[in-house]
């Protein structure tokens, strides 16, 4: 029987299918931060359960560390706790951490693909709903509550419903200015922050197999944008390439055996899937959101809608978006004012984004009136822009340069964008609020992120 | 887990579309290591910006039921919102529909999410919005009915039915198939060089 490549990966992971309800499935990684695991641990204590296949297991420390020099010792008691349970919790059950300094330290999703943890074929879950990104390797990865991440911390498995699938056809190739980050951003202004609810969805057309695996990994990551729990991308050499001689990733006659396996993870010729969609990439424009949700965005050159303009289905939500933005009236997206820019997070906090952006930014200067944080996304990352001479480029443009983290893009330290305050952000979620209460948050591209900060306005890249 | 079996109460009733979870309950309260206390900060942004809004209303605290729009819970996968609305008091939801993560979230918590069709839910939006009335849900039977009268039944899956009903919990139902699970993943093939990192 043909199958797609969602397919494939499930039916490998079935423990035990049930006609009426979830299949046990099983997962084979895990990854863990410090926000959404100490209760998971506490539950595991409460019942009397072991961990079970702790070599299955890799924790890190992002969302609620500080990304300056206190994040050693956040001043938020709170995120101390929070940060020593994790430490705790994974000394105790013999889980590998990747500490602050350690080298190794970053973003969950960062350091996965790093490591060489993520790798085609396998299933990948974390407490995070951006887990999806780990999908630019063919492996299936998605999000899930802190109860499952309890539920494969003591069995390796949780209970799940067989997703829809879908495909997504990229058609034509894109503009030069128009990076994977345009692109997902056009594709759930098509779909709707809901418009995939339910599927996981397969990304493929040509241009995915140009794609670098960091372009591969900022679409993977809004997949949860438009409802999809997991998107992918089928691996390939560009896939093998990037993977081989990571910490994790298998040596020797294993590569071989490995890659000979992870072959098998593409859709057959004949394949279906439950919704097939084509988008045309030829005539994309850098994209920027204007509104309160990722599906509320408009091209570069566009014009922030007018009430009138929107569907009616979209006009309630539209107004609260507009009223909130402080937009009374249609207007360019290009030349809004800006105080704030922010480059990192799981979208774009990797080597490619900030060598796009320091490209950008070279010879010039930062706006005086925007504050632009650069936070990489892990500390290789870190070290990779030092060694390439980024962070000098950023530091003499003005930026200023953090420690990794999760920092501006979910505002859980003191990473924040003040009341009344308008940011460019290269994060993935302009929610009400995300960035810091009262906050305006604009998403866009590295490159349009970086042009904006230069020129203190919505500015497209050159 | 709490076992749901029948409930009678009034409702919130939250008319909007793409409830977010960072709305429901905001990133900077998730640095609490425990389930409990979120309740006192859900919605905390949009209670904080009008006493209008529906959760700021005297009649809210003790109502049991929310009615919201379609795409409720989108966002992130923080079982905080769960765990605030549930902490609240809230015991199920009626909306058109809820984003997969947060409805398996909601499973594993014994929330009941009630999906009902976009012009009934309106309708009880209608009847309910002033907290004149109340709203019962019988899961047993599958039906709900307001105190004048409006009667819908709803669609459930039986397996997530059943564990409502019991308050069966997925953790013990998985820890009951331990011997299927470790044989599955012993005979299981991964490439995972574990030994490297020490």
């Amino acid at each position: 029987m043909q199958k797609n490549i969602i397919e494939k990966i499930w039916d490998e992971h079935v423990v035990k299918a049930h006609d009426e309800g979830p299949d046990i499935f099983a997962i084979d990684v895990m990854l863990l931060h410090e926000v959404t695991s100490p209760q998971a641990f506490a539950e595991l204590r409460k019942r009397g359960l072991n961990v079970f296949q702790k070599e299955r297991l890799f924790s890190t420390v992002d969302h609620s560390i500080p990304t300056d020099s206190s994040r050693h010792k956040p001043s938020d008691p709170l995120a101390k706790e929070q940060i020593d349970t994790l430490r705790k919790n994974v000394k105790a059950s013999g889980v590998k951490l990747f500490d602050i300094d350690s080298g190794e330290q970053g973003i969950v999703h960062v350091i996965g693909p790093e490591q060489g943890i993520t790798q085609p074929g396998m299933t990948l879950v974390c407490g995070d709903s951006h887990t999806s990104t780990h999908g630019a390797f063919g492996a299936l990865a998605f999000g899930v509550g802190t109860s499952e991440v309890g539920h494969v911390l003591a069995t390796g498995c949780i209970l799940q419903q067989r997703p829809k699938t879908m495909r997504v056809n990229f058609k034509g190739m894109p503009p030069a200015n128009v990076y994977a980050k345009d692109i997902i951003m056009a594709l759930i202004q098509t779909l709707g922050v809901d418009g995939a609810n339910g599927y996981c969805i397969e990304y493929s057309g040509e241009w995915i197999k140009g794609l670098s695996m960091e372009g591969r990994m900022t679409l993977c990551n809004m997949s949860i944008e438009c409802g999809a729990r997991a998107g992918l991308v089928a691996p390939d050499q560009v896939t093998y390439e990037h993977l081989k001689g990571k910490p994790h990733a298998p040596k020797g006659e294993q590569w071989e055996k490995a890659v000979a396996a992870w072959s098998h993870f593409v859709s057959d010729s004949d394949a279906s899937f439950d919704h097939e969609l084509d988008l045309d990439l030829s005539q994309l424009k850098p994209m920027v959101s204007w509104g309160t949700n990722p599906e509320q965005s408009v091209n570069i050159l566009g014009s922030i809608p007018k009430l009138s303009d929107l569907p009616e289905d979209k006009k309630i939500a539209g107004k609260k978006a507009l009223d909130y933005m402080g937009f009374d009236q249609s207007r360019d997206i290009s030349g809004i004012p800006i105080q704030w820019a922010f480059l990192g997070s799981c979208t774009n906090g990797r080597i490619e984004d900030l060598r796009v952006a320091a490209e950008i930014i070279k010879g010039k200067k930062v706006h005086e009136k925007v504050t632009f944080y650069v936070v990489p996304g892990s500390e290789q990352v870190q070290d990779q822009a030092e060694k390439e001479g980024l962070t000098e480029i950023f530091k003499e443009a003005g930026a200023i340069v953090r420690k990794p983290g999760c920092s501006m893009c979910i505002g859980m330290n003191s990473d924040k964008v003040p009341h009344g305050e308008r940011c460019i952000s290269t994060s993935n979620r302009n929610f009400i609020g995300r960035q810091g209460t009262g906050s305006y948050t604009h998403l866009a591209s590295p490159a349009t992120v970086t042009a904006s900060a230069i020129e203190g306005k919505i500015t497209a890249a050159g | 887990m709490k076992a749901f079996d029948k409930l009678c109460s009034r409702a919130i009733c939250l008319p909007l579309k793409d409830v977010d979870t960072d709305m429901i309950i905001p990133a900077q309260h998730l640095t609490s290591t425990s389930r409990e206390g979120f309740g006192e900060n859900l919605f905390e942004r949009l209670r904080a910006a009008s006493s209008d809004f529906i959760f700021n209303h005297g009649q809210a605290k003790g109502s049991q039921i929310l009615i919201s729009g379609p795409n409720f819970g989108c966002g992130s996968s923080r079982e905080h919102a769960v765990w605030a609305l549930m902490d609240f008091g809230i015991r199920a939801i009626v909306a058109p529909s809820f984003s997969d993560i947060f409805a398996n979230n909601a499973a594993k918590n014994g929330l009941l999410l009630i999906r009902l069709d976009a012009d009934k839910v309106s309708e009880l939006d209608q009847q309910l919005s002033n907290f004149s009335q109340t709203l019962s849900i019988d899961l047993k039977e599958q039906v709900l009915s307001t105190s004048n009268g409006i009667k819908h039944s709803f669609v459930i899956d039986a397996f997530n039915k059943e564990r409502l009903l019991k308050g069966m919990d997925d953790l013990d139902y998985l820890v009951a198939h331990m011997s299927d699970i470790e044989a599955f993943k012993s005979k299981q093939k991964i490439f995972l060089n574990s030994h490297s990192a020490g």
